[in-house]
């Protein structure tokens, strides 16, 4: 009799568990049968009428019934757990395909990824970044470089003058003579920086631009170590399949001198509207350290050489992305500074 | 310089080669073609035709029907043109054909125009006939050409070499019916061949230190050389025959040596002005130069060949007959051939007479020895001036000539002699005039030839090359260098007046070997350190702070108006004012250099803002240019301002968080400290703080003052900051020292106070950290208010104070008193604590 109860209760217990959605339901029953006051500590009451031989047996039974309700619980805690969890990721389902959320963040100039991008290459051939300064002394700008006073190039329609001795650099190659003046040789350096010349503004025009200028001295080094320098680095800056092409050029403080071409990055050489035709897109003027130069700044020709380039970093930025008018670089609309 | 290869190729017969060949080759030996144009572009199916009959059109006034005689039939051609007459030879083009352009002159279309036969108002034409707008020309080219009109051929070209035109001077030939009637035109001939434009016109880009080079015979030489071709320079001896002696037509002194290093002078008699030979004519045109006569057209000539302007004097017209080159007096004035009068001053080199100032020496000549159609007797002036002083003097008068272009590159005097005696052999074999026997020359001494060294080995080291000895002397001699032997020596020639030193031998050879066969290596030797300067590193610190903030990076012009300071409200006295002027600027709005950002920033945000974009955050890292004293004697100091401007979404906090933000990410630790009392009076008086770190300003920031903001065209707030990098460097480091992290729990305690309105957060952040001890870990304002709810003149302030001890847990006791102590200094300063 007391074993049919026994049944009874456990029968019941399962058959509300597995019809139970919620956890409050499981609860529910498990405090109805295993609580203090439930079903199963009810028929314990009835133990004191079982007789005492048969009490550990059916204390066992007991036990056995709670165990399998126990079970039974976990179980079903577990099913509806699993249950809700899943509704829940169901309903917070999102539309991926909506815009993302960013914060607003700011945009390099042309001219300073380009310049970076310079920077990058040369300090790679382990080459110093230095700064000379704008405002300079005719002696650094024109005299040292092998320009003398009469020279055509140093006449004022090209030059912003201070005073007759004082002018805004016109090219970055006055570093060049800093350079050498500090007397450590070797010498491997570039020198970024603003340079003015007075030319009125317009697309292709401004009077004030940035250069990159370029210097190494040492023993022994020679014009085929300048173009390989120079070829490296142009492989770097528009990519391995570049070729370059060194024609003859004249600046005053180099000799022998060159320009170079970049084989057209659009058309790889064969000629487009891009490269007008030629193939070739010019990049920058370079040449041997005159001699004359190198004496002037105290270092012996004869024992030192030395090769010196200047790139326009405008020109770099313009050719490399595709900006038709050099206005846009100093006019600072977000609309073009966000496309970098 | 312009000119056809047709005449090039007088002077180097061998060169064959196509345009495109002769393009690269010359381009990669130094000479560079900057453009080439073919005469005969789009100029097909055109010949010459003769008038055999001109009818009315029946139905158009202004339309006649012709019937041409083009060689293999007769065509009937209907024209508007009124200049055709029966017999005339014109160029017509036939059916399917093509011209240049249209007949009114206008740009030429990229492919021409096509020549198909029709109907005009009913009448069949099978062709057209051309104008020299039609092929592609225009009247300077063709001075003989109608204004408007079909171009008419002669009966006969004359002689079409010079050549040709010798032998017939030598035989007396020239003015004959002989002469007249060779090349006779027939129908059916190439008209484009028989107009001169069966050629291509070359456009050289010549660098500043090949003075030679302006010259045909110059290229000439480098073409040679290019293709390894002779060159034959024109044979200028003066012919034996030659009478008479110069001396006893004119004299010539030259009474500044120093800006004329020789004057020479022939003089031609029995002057015939005339039209110049066909050759002669098509050969100034390709060039771009009008055909005018035989004796302009010959000094035209010259100066094309030689590269040497010269000018040609009516020697009736010279006073005394006596040439005097001198300087001008001050202020002296003078009527140039183009009937201006100029004022002189005592560094231009004048050429005058015994009386009076005839021309300006190298730039002009004067009107009072215009030549004339009447003239008789030439003189010839062919003279060496010095470079700088004509380029000067062109200037100062502001009359910038053909001639003194050439002049301001510095001539060599031998070239004088060879142009003047090449002249004067033009005259006599164009018939225009007799030489008189001998030259009149004030001649300061020539230099000697330059001499240089040779050393093949020094070369190849130069170069990074391997060339034996014999090719590099091999290379001198095709560039008429000589060699001596003995003394191991090149002797350069007059006209190359670059070629001074090894490293000019060195650039020969490579030319000449080609710069693409030099090898490409890397310089060995001892290596560097590569790498940024330190306040490189800093700025692009800047940089990434400004950009990780939504600031873009920014570029402006560092010359500026010196009306910016009034426009940002600076004192009569500001500092800033003093700042460096630009002797020869490009206007006011570019004459100064700035001696802050600010105005550069502003136009930038205010450019935005015009352009209707609805936030803008920019920075820039700009120098300013700091005089020492003024007027300048010593440099500037030139400072690197890191500069942030912005309007639309943010506030003074945001900026005031950009500047921390940059700080931290350079090592500045410390607390940076806002001071209100800034007094810049382009900010807002209530809104703007200097920026201090351990008691150095290093800059300041705030709103923009609205009469500023409203000035650069901004609406609504912007924020600026601007702050001096060479300041900030000393404070910046990149050490890192890594502290445990805390083991042990952290207490809060919040404060809610009642501020009397005028003091600030900093000032109880200032008690805070004073007072708090080591154990006070951090603090942050949580709450601020000011409104209804709070007393008036007060407002309601929360922060939250976090304490810790790094070796312990902290007791109850230890962070009361901490607290006590805050709060007293607190209520020090007029503080109440709310409960």
């Amino acid at each position: 009799m007391f074993k049919e109860e026994l049944e009874k209760i456990k029968k019941e217990a399962q058959q509300r568990l597995e019809s139970s959605e919620s956890l409050d339901m499981v609860n529910e029953i498990r405090v109805g049968v295993l609580g203090k006051k439930g079903s199963l500590k009810e028929i314990l009451k009835g133990m004191k009428n079982v007789p005492a031989e048969e009490r550990p047996q059916v204390g066992q039974m007991v036990n056995e019934v709670r165990q399998q309700i126990e079970e039974a619980i976990a179980k079903a805690q577990k099913s509806i757990e699993r249950k809700v969890q899943e509704q829940r990721l169901a309903s917070e389902t999102i539309d991926v395909t909506l815009p993302s959320k960013r914060l607003p963040k700011g945009h390099s100039h042309p001219n300073v990824i380009a310049l970076k991008e310079l920077e990058r290459i040369f300090v790679g051939m382990g080459y110093e970044v230095i700064e000379g300064p704008e405002v300079e002394r005719d002696y650094y700008n024109f005299e040292a470089l092998n320009i003398p006073a009469d020279h055509p190039a140093k006449d004022e329609q090209d030059t912003f003058y201070i005073n007759g001795d004082i002018l805004l650099r016109t090219q970055t190659s006055s570093t060049q003579i800093h350079a050498m003046e500090s007397g450590k040789i070797p010498i491997r350096m570039i020198a970024p920086g603003r340079v003015y010349r007075s030319d009125a503004v317009d697309a292709t025009h401004s009077p004030t631009f940035h250069q990159v200028e370029g210097l190494v001295v040492d023993k022994g080094v020679t014009f085929a170590d300048l173009k390989g320098t120079l070829d490296e680095f142009a492989k770097k800056l528009f990519g391995e399949e570049t070729k370059t092409r060194f024609r003859p050029h004249h600046f005053p403080f180099t000799e022998p001198s060159a320009e170079m071409d970049v084989s057209c990055f659009k058309c790889g050489g064969k000629g487009c509207s891009f490269c007008k035709g030629e193939g070739w897109i010019e990049i920058l003027g370079c040449g041997m350290v005159h001699p004359h130069v190198l004496e002037i700044c105290g270092i012996d020709p004869n024992e030192y050489s030395g090769f010196a380039f200047g790139v326009g970093l405008e020109r770099i930025a313009l050719l490399n992305y595709e900006i038709d008018d050099m206005r846009l670089l100093y006019e600072n609309d977000i609309r073009f500074l966000k496309q970098f | 310089m312009n000119t056809p290869i047709s005449w090039l190729k007088a002077y180097v017969p061998e060169l064959a080669c196509t345009d495109k060949e002769y393009n690269d080759r010359m381009t990669m030996t130094g000479t560079k073609v900057d453009g080439v144009v073919r005469l005969d572009k789009n100029l097909e199916k055109i010949v010459v035709g003769r008038v055999l009959s001109i009818e009315k059109h029946p139905d158009a006034d202004k339309l006649i029907v012709c019937q041409v005689d083009v060689g293999t039939e007769t065509v009937q051609i209907v024209t508007g043109a009124s200049n055709v007459f029966e017999g005339a030879l014109v160029p017509v083009v036939l059916d399917g054909g093509r011209v240049a352009g249209g007949h009114d002159g206008g740009p030429l279309p990229e492919n021409g125009i096509k020549i198909k036969s029709g109907k005009l108002r009913g009448v069949p034409s099978f062709g057209m006939m051309c104008s020299v707008e039609e092929l592609g020309s225009d009247r300077n080219a063709y001075p003989e050409a109608p204004e408007e009109g079909i171009y008419i051929f002669p009966e006969a070209l004359g002689p079409i070499t010079e050549q040709e035109t010798c032998q017939l001077a030598e035989a007396g030939k020239l003015d004959s019916e002989e002469a007249r009637a060779m090349h006779p035109v027939k129908p059916g001939m190439d008209a484009v061949e028989l107009l001169g434009l069966r050629d291509t016109v070359f456009e050289y880009e010549i660098t500043s230190n090949r003075v030679d080079c302006y010259s045909l015979l110059g290229v000439a030489r480098e073409a040679a050389v290019t293709f390894g071709a002779s060159f034959v320079e024109p044979d200028v001896t003066p012919a034996e025959d030659e009478t008479g002696d110069v001396n006893d037509y004119v004299s010539v002194e030259v009474k500044d040596p120093d800006l004329c290093s020789r004057y020479t002078a022939r003089v031609c008699t029995d002057v015939k002005i005339g039209p110049s030979p066909y050759w002669m004519q098509r050969r100034l045109a390709a060039s771009g130069i009008r055909p005018i006569n035989n004796l302009v057209d010959i000094t035209n000539y010259v100066m094309i060949e030689y590269g040497q302007p010269m000018h040609a004097f009516d020697l009736d017209t010279v006073a005394g007959h006596k040439i005097i080159v001198r300087r001008a007096q001050d202020g002296d004035m003078f009527q140039t051939l183009d009937g201006q009068m100029r004022r002189m001053d005592h560094d231009v080199l004048m050429i005058c007479d015994a009386e009076k100032e005839i021309g300006i020496a190298g730039i002009m000549g004067g009107e009072n020895s215009k030549i004339t159609d009447d003239v008789k007797t030439v003189l010839f002036e062919s003279a060496t001036f010095n470079g700088p002083n004509i380029r000067k003097s062109a200037k100062r008068i502001g009359l910038r000539t053909d001639a003194s272009g050439i002049f301001e590159k510095g001539l060599h005097p031998t070239n004088a002699e060879a142009a003047v005696n090449r002249a004067c052999q033009l005259m006599r074999e164009l018939g225009c005039g007799t030489p008189v026997k001998g030259m009149a020359d004030a001649c300061s001494p020539i230099p000697e030839r330059t001499r240089i060294p040779f050393n093949a080995r020094e070369i190849n080291a130069f170069l990074g090359t391997h060339y034996a000895p014999e090719v590099m002397l091999d290379i001198f001699a095709k560039l008429e260098m000589d060699y001596d032997v003995d003394k191991e020596e090149v002797i350069v020639p007059y006209f190359r007046q670059d070629v001074k030193a090894m490293c000019d031998l060195a650039e020969e050879v490579a030319r000449f070997t080609g710069y693409e066969n030099i090898p490409m290596t890397l310089p060995g030797g001892s290596s560097v350190m590569g790498g940024l300067t330190y306040k490189m590193r800093i700025q692009d610190k800047a940089r990434e702070a400004a950009m990780f903030n939504g600031f873009s990076e920014a570029m402006t012009y560092s010359f500026e108006s010196p009306k910016v300071f009034d426009r940002l409200l600076f004192a009569e006295d500001a500092p800033e004012r003093q700042a460096i002027r630009i002797s020869n600027p490009l206007g006011e709005d570019f004459s100064m250099m700035r001696t802050t950002p600010l105005n550069g920033m502003l136009t930038s945000l205010g450019t935005n803002y015009s352009r209707r974009n609805k936030d803008a955050r920019l920075f820039e890292l700009a120098n300013v240019y700091i005089p020492k004293a003024l007027p300048l004697t010593e440099l500037p100091d030139e400072r690197s301002m890191f500069c942030l401007g912005m309007y639309g979404e943010g506030d003074f906090f945001t900026m005031k968080g950009v500047i921390e933000e940059f700080f931290e990410m350079v090592g500045m630790n410390e607390k940076m400290i806002c001071d209100p009392k800034a007094g810049k009076p382009f900010l807002h008086p209530g809104r703007q703080a200097l920026i201090q770190y351990k008691g150095e300003t290093l800059g300041y920031f705030g709103e923009v003052h609205p009469d500023v903001a409203g000035s650069y065209g901004i609406g609504g707030r912007a924020y600026i900051a601007v702050i001096d990098l060479h300041s900030v460097i000393p404070h910046t480091s990149f050490d890192y020292h890594y502290t445990g992290i805390a083991k042990y729990p952290a207490v809060s305690r919040d404060i809610s106070m009642l501020v009397p309105h005028e003091v600030t957060a900093g000032q109880i952040e200032a008690v805070i950290e004073q007072r708090g001890g080591k154990i006070l870990e951090s603090y942050h304002l949580f709450d601020i208010y000011e409104g209804k709810q709070v007393r008036a003149g007060y407002k309601s302030i929360a922060y939250n104070l976090t304490f810790r001890h790094r070796e312990k847990t902290l007791e109850e006791a230890e962070i009361t008193a901490a607290m006590k102590k805050i709060l007293n200094g607190l209520e020090n300063l007029g503080i109440e604590l709310r409960s």
